[in-house]
């Protein structure tokens, strides 16, 4: 179901913030793509910059944020800069890309019911009457799962539940039929029965729709049954991509394993959540080598001298032992399926995690 | 909907009988008509007559059951300034030129605070917010009784430009500025503060994420949401107005208004003219109130009104 030819690529994207207390750089040289129909999840904790990457996505970056580098294109089209780059949101914002976002309770606007939050999307795109915009609104909301669409579609947020709120948001986000759909957070603010559905609808769309997702979070969990590949992200920085089954068998960045350690797990009895140890660094003054050092068991000097690029890392299939210190090293061009990492380290990282 | 509008004139009535009671005491305790009413040189005796044709030679709490009884009859005696006349003809006949005074004059603030609000929340701390900022300052520092005459000073005594007095609608202009203009820097920055906080609220930048365009995020949702506080001081602009502001206005402009009957009946100890007018007053903003409910109610669904 796969499309190898990426509809989104992200090129060494680069966000500042300017703050008083001085520019935060929050992304700092991020790239992946993602192909039709794919599944990208992308994960990191909170202030690894996630979200603005998302924002990127949708040329929602305003001042005090500022793209200082780097490129989005949506099949082919820049939508960063370039004479037509206004146009190229316009269309693409809401209608190729669409977005969910974390808050179900405070992304609809409250003095409007949300059936004309629906048919305001349509109309905006499609030039469809108010009566068909409507009708449309009462399926979209079918669609999603919501009962009595009929009725719902007169109802103010205010009398819905949060997940029925992000059923909603996402009819919305469906509504013009988006090649891909970025989802920031969908779950956080929802409890664990109403996550589990969400994402199950998520993932069914997916399905049926041939839908791009860019599925944002910090919980590990929920990216290991929906996506087909994990971007794992740093302090700005992807610091691992990789089909999601490999990244969770063998991480190969030693943040990847130590967030895969700190996701409790319900088969495996421990006496106390792992935390990683450490904080990470401040972005305004991001240190000169890679920014987990400091953070890293496996750590050493090279890595608080350098920045570690992401390189392709290629495993040796089924070797497990000594001498596989030479398994890192750079192709010329990556299949779809290849796993990247940015650590100098990546080998013994792996090592460890299969002993 | 009935429910909850015979619930609020229950309330409202309890406010007026509130308001007039208290009326009532202030009013026998600012001194004896009768000496305001006969002349210097009247003598005791026709002082006692007169008092006692008065009424105010029975006890206070007479007074105030016969004062009660009438009033629910909406008779609220006559004036003892303008002799022999029904007191409630008598602020009826002035009611007008306030209502006309604050009517103009709000409306004059609605138009002006909302998109001067609005333009400054735009691109808050930029020039033109801070320009607009200021003006409200100024606007809302300024004392009515002092912004008038130099009003008056400028408009009528140097260039000419209009009389002031009763007259014609064009004799409205200045008085309904002056009355305006505090509470078009007050709602101004309300409109803006509250216009800042919507357009950097989730629905706004999930709403730019549908790809819903910039005047429609601004006019229709950001506006709509931030008229919900905006009502709330617009409506007691116009209380305020109703009940204090046009009486320092229409005294600086001689505008023949309830606030200038108003302060005429205080001079004169006219009780019954003073009880009729205060009644009057706290009828219309009792009214004033439930229009701003119902238009809560209408701006945002959230308000349950039963």
């Amino acid at each position: 179901m796969i499309d190898p030819t990426p509809v989104l690529e992200v090129e060494h994207l680069q966000i500042d913030f300017l703050t008083r207390r001085g520019t935060v750089h929050a992304v700092r040289d991020v790239s992946f793509t993602i192909g039709r129909g794919e599944t990208l999840g992308l994960v990191g904790e909170s202030g690894s910059g996630k979200s603005v990457t998302a924002q990127a996505l949708l040329g929602m970056i305003e001042l005090p944020g500022r793209i200082v580098g780097g490129d989005v294109r949506w099949k082919g089209e820049s939508l960063v800069r370039g004479p037509h780059v206004r146009r190229t949101i316009e269309r693409v914002r809401g209608q190729e890309i669409a977005m969910v976002f974390q808050d179900p309770m405070t992304s609809l606007d409250p003095v409007f019911t949300v059936g004309s939050q629906v048919v305001e999307v349509l109309r905006r795109h499609r030039r469809l009457s108010r009566k068909a915009a409507k009708a449309r609104a009462v399926e979209l909301l079918d669609i999603v799962g919501i009962a009595n669409p009929t009725e719902r579609i007169s109802q103010y947020p205010f009398e819905m539940s949060g997940g029925m709120r992000q059923r909603v948001l996402i009819a919305m986000a469906l509504a013009c039929e988006p090649e891909l759909l970025v989802a920031d957070e969908p779950t956080t603010a929802l409890d664990v029965t109403i996550q589990a559905q969400i994402l199950e609808l998520v993932a069914e769309l997916q399905q049926e729709l041939r839908l791009a997702v860019l599925l944002i979070t910090h919980d590990l969990g929920v990216v290991a049954g929906v996506c087909d590949r994990v971007a794992v992200m740093y302090a700005g920085k992807i610091v691992e991509d990789a089909p999601a089954a490999d990244l969770y068998a063998t991480p190969a960045h030693p943040y990847s394993a130590a967030l895969l350690r700190s996701t409790p797990r319900l088969d495996i009895v421990l006496d106390r959540l792992v935390a990683i140890e450490g904080a990470p660094p401040d972005l305004r003054r991001p240190p000169a080598g890679c920014a987990f050092a400091t953070r890293c068991p496996f750590a050493i000097d090279h890595c608080r001298e350098e920045q570690p690029r992401l390189e392709v890392f290629e495993p040796v299939p089924n070797a497990v032992g000594a001498g596989d210190a030479e398994t890192l090293e750079e192709l010329e061009q990556p299949a779809r399926t290849e796993r990247t990492v940015a650590c100098f380290r990546a080998a013994e990282v792996r090592e460890e995690v299969l002993s | 909907m009935g429910r909850y509008l015979s619930q609020r004139l229950v309330q409202g009535l309890v406010v007026i009988l509130g308001v007039t009671t208290l009326v009532f005491v202030v009013t026998r305790m600012i001194g004896d008509p009768v000496n305001f009413i006969l002349p210097l040189s009247a003598s005791e005796e026709q002082r006692a007559a007169l008092r006692a044709d008065l009424g105010f030679d029975r006890s206070i709490l007479s007074q105030f059951w016969s004062f009660l009884s009438d009033a629910v009859r909406l008779d609220f005696g006559e004036s003892t300034y303008f002799r022999n006349e029904d007191a409630l003809g008598i602020v009826r006949r002035f009611l007008p030129k306030t209502l006309q005074l604050v009517v103009a004059g709000m409306i004059v603030a609605f138009v002006l605070s909302v998109p001067l609000g609005a333009i400054a929340a735009l691109r808050p701390g930029k020039l033109l917010d801070k320009f607009l900022v200021t003006l409200s300052l100024i606007g809302l520092a300024t004392p009515q009784f002092f912004l008038g005459q130099v009003i008056l000073l400028f408009t009528s005594v140097k260039f000419n430009l209009v009389q002031f007095g009763d007259g014609p609608w064009t004799h409205l202009i200045f008085p309904a500025l002056t009355l305006a203009l505090p509470a078009i820097g007050r709602l101004t920055m309300v409109v803006r503060s509250a216009m800042i906080d919507e357009l950097n609220s989730q629905y706004v930048k999930a709403a730019r994420a549908k790809g819903v365009s910039r005047r429609r995020i601004v006019g229709v949702h950001a506006l709509r949401n931030a008229a919900i506080p905006f009502v709330t001081l617009f409506g007691w602009e116009v209380i305020r107005a109703l009940a204090g502001y046009t009486l320092v206005v229409e005294a600086v402009f001689d505008w023949p208004g309830l606030g200038d009957l108003a302060i005429l009946s205080i001079r004169e100890r006219d009780f019954f003219l003073i009880q009729t007018i205060v009644f009057v007053v706290a009828v219309m903003v009792v009214l004033v109130n439930i229009v701003i409910d119902i238009a809560y109610k209408i701006i945002d669904p959230r308000v349950k009104i039963a």
